[in-house]
């Protein structure tokens, strides 16, 4: 029994710590880049880390999805939908301003002759 | 029963960040992050948001690495072209 | 600052908020507790407008001033793309050999891409119905564009995407939300209030009052928006060369 209960415990709080950790790993990733590319994916990583955890703030144990086209309203809990909406445009646009930043990374390259962080530092100095 | 695909999913998630991180070159990132994008895609599904799922697996495993490879390709060719004409 | 001393930072700083992430984490609600008063009032306001998708009504009924502020983000990405990547002076166009492409793949390609159109606009239009919506079908539609590239080569997926088409779209569906958002003033309600039109009847096309209309404004401006992106990406990557003329 103890140990089921540390297993509930430990699923308890899971989802949140993944989503710190994946934010974290983003972070250490965009700081020790040496490539303002690998910089973009890098930031990629510490979005998916909101969604992981506004996700799983919304969850309920035993829900459904909260589309009622094939299931009758008030038959069956629902997970949160507020932030199921939250996540979704954030994906979107998200992915936008991704492209703006891969489109300065592109001007740079040209401007520069290179996508090094450290090179282009050197050069300004 | 759930729960466990959920905890799956979840750590799938944190191994293939690991990897998209740790990944210097940006080609091969940007296989990772499909795959990444893929993951996340089920683990939103598990968590029981069809929508973000379905807009995670358009966005996360096709668009985002395509723009990726777009961009290595452009700056490789560049920096070719470059040397050629110092040359 | 030396590689070194910039590591020391990053692991001293990171560790930091390591330490305070964790401490939040389990200070948060239990993941998959039963208490979401949010969401309990947004299932009750969507179903009281007839709306089947749940995320469909937050997005584009009860936050849909939000959503207009993300549009805004999206479209000003795009310009932003648009001004950046455009042709330099000191480059020229050097259009690409067409090449041969294997025969399953082309077949492939070309079976894909209606199926992958279609199903693109089905989602977004059955966006207030069933999971999808103008953000993901937008998206699945312009992409499945790009199956043409794969099928046949770059300039046949040029002659059925007209890049300057998608830029009024784009601009077009971005004013058609506006637009939108002032009828419900004009006729007496607030910006953007969902007051203009009858609910119809639930899990119908035609439920929810203004929402399949933000919906498919949304599913537009997606669907121009990336094809707009990708068209100046690839032209980056494909046909820009640097130097004026070889």
């Amino acid at each position: 029994m103890g140990s089921e209960s540390a297993v509930t415990a430990v699923t308890h709080v899971l989802p949140y710590l993944v989503a710190a950790y994946v934010f974290l790993v983003g972070c250490y990733g965009l700081a020790t880049s040496r490539n303002l590319i690998h910089a973009v994916g890098c930031l990629a990583v510490c979005q998916s880390a909101t969604y992981v955890l506004l996700l799983a703030v919304g969850y309920r144990d035993g829900g459904t999805a909260p589309v009622f086209s094939d299931i009758r309203p008030g038959s069956r809990p629902v997970v949160d939908p507020v932030v199921q909406a939250l996540t979704l445009t954030d994906v979107v646009v998200g992915a936008t301003v991704t492209a703006l930043l891969l489109a300065l990374t592109v001007q740079i390259a040209k401007r520069h002759g290179t996508v090094d962080p450290d090179e282009l530092r050197e050069l300004r100095g | 029963m759930a729960d466990a695909v959920v905890v799956v999913a979840l750590l799938a998630v944190a191994g293939l960040a690991t990897a998209a991180v740790a990944n210097r070159d940006p080609a091969r990132q940007a296989l990772v992050l499909a795959v990444l994008g893929t993951a996340l895609a089920v683990l939103f599904t598990v968590l029981q948001a069809p929508d973000v799922g379905l807009s995670q697996l358009a966005v996360g495993s096709a668009l985002t690495p395509l723009l990726i490879m777009l961009s290595v390709r452009k700056v490789r060719r560049r920096s070719a072209h470059g040397k050629d004409s110092k040359q | 600052m030396n590689p070194r001393a910039r590591l020391w930072l990053v692991v001293l700083g990171g560790g930091g908020l390591a330490a305070l992430l964790v401490a939040a984490c389990l200070r948060l609600p239990a993941f998959g507790g039963p208490w979401h008063p949010y969401g309990d009032r947004a299932v009750r306001a969507a179903l009281a407008r007839h709306i089947a998708n749940t995320i469909a009504s937050v997005n584009f009924d009860q936050r849909a001033f939000d959503t207009m502020g993300e549009m805004t983000i999206l479209f000003a990405a795009v310009l932003g793309c648009v001004v950046l990547l455009r042709q330099a002076r000191d480059e020229h166009r050097d259009p690409p050999e067409p090449c041969e492409v294997a025969a399953p793949v082309r077949r492939y390609a070309l079976v894909v891409l209606p199926i992958a159109l279609v199903t693109g606009l089905y989602v977004i239009a059955h966006g207030q119905l069933s999971p999808g919506g103008g953000f993901q079908g937008g998206v699945v539609a312009a992409t499945a564009l790009h199956l043409m590239y794969l099928g046949a080569d770059y300039a046949a997926l040029e002659r059925i995407r007209p890049v300057e088409a998608f830029e009024i779209g784009d601009a077009l569906s971005a004013s058609a939300y506006l637009v939108l958002g002032f009828a419900g003033v004009l006729a007496g309600g607030a910006f953007l209030a969902n007051t203009l039109l009858p609910y119809g009847t639930f899990n119908t096309l035609s439920s929810g009052g203004t929402v399949p209309l933000l919906n498919a404004a949304i599913g537009m401006e997606v669907a121009s928006a990336v094809v707009v992106l990708l068209a100046r990406f690839l032209d980056q990557a494909v046909e820009i060369e640097e130097g004026s003329g070889s």
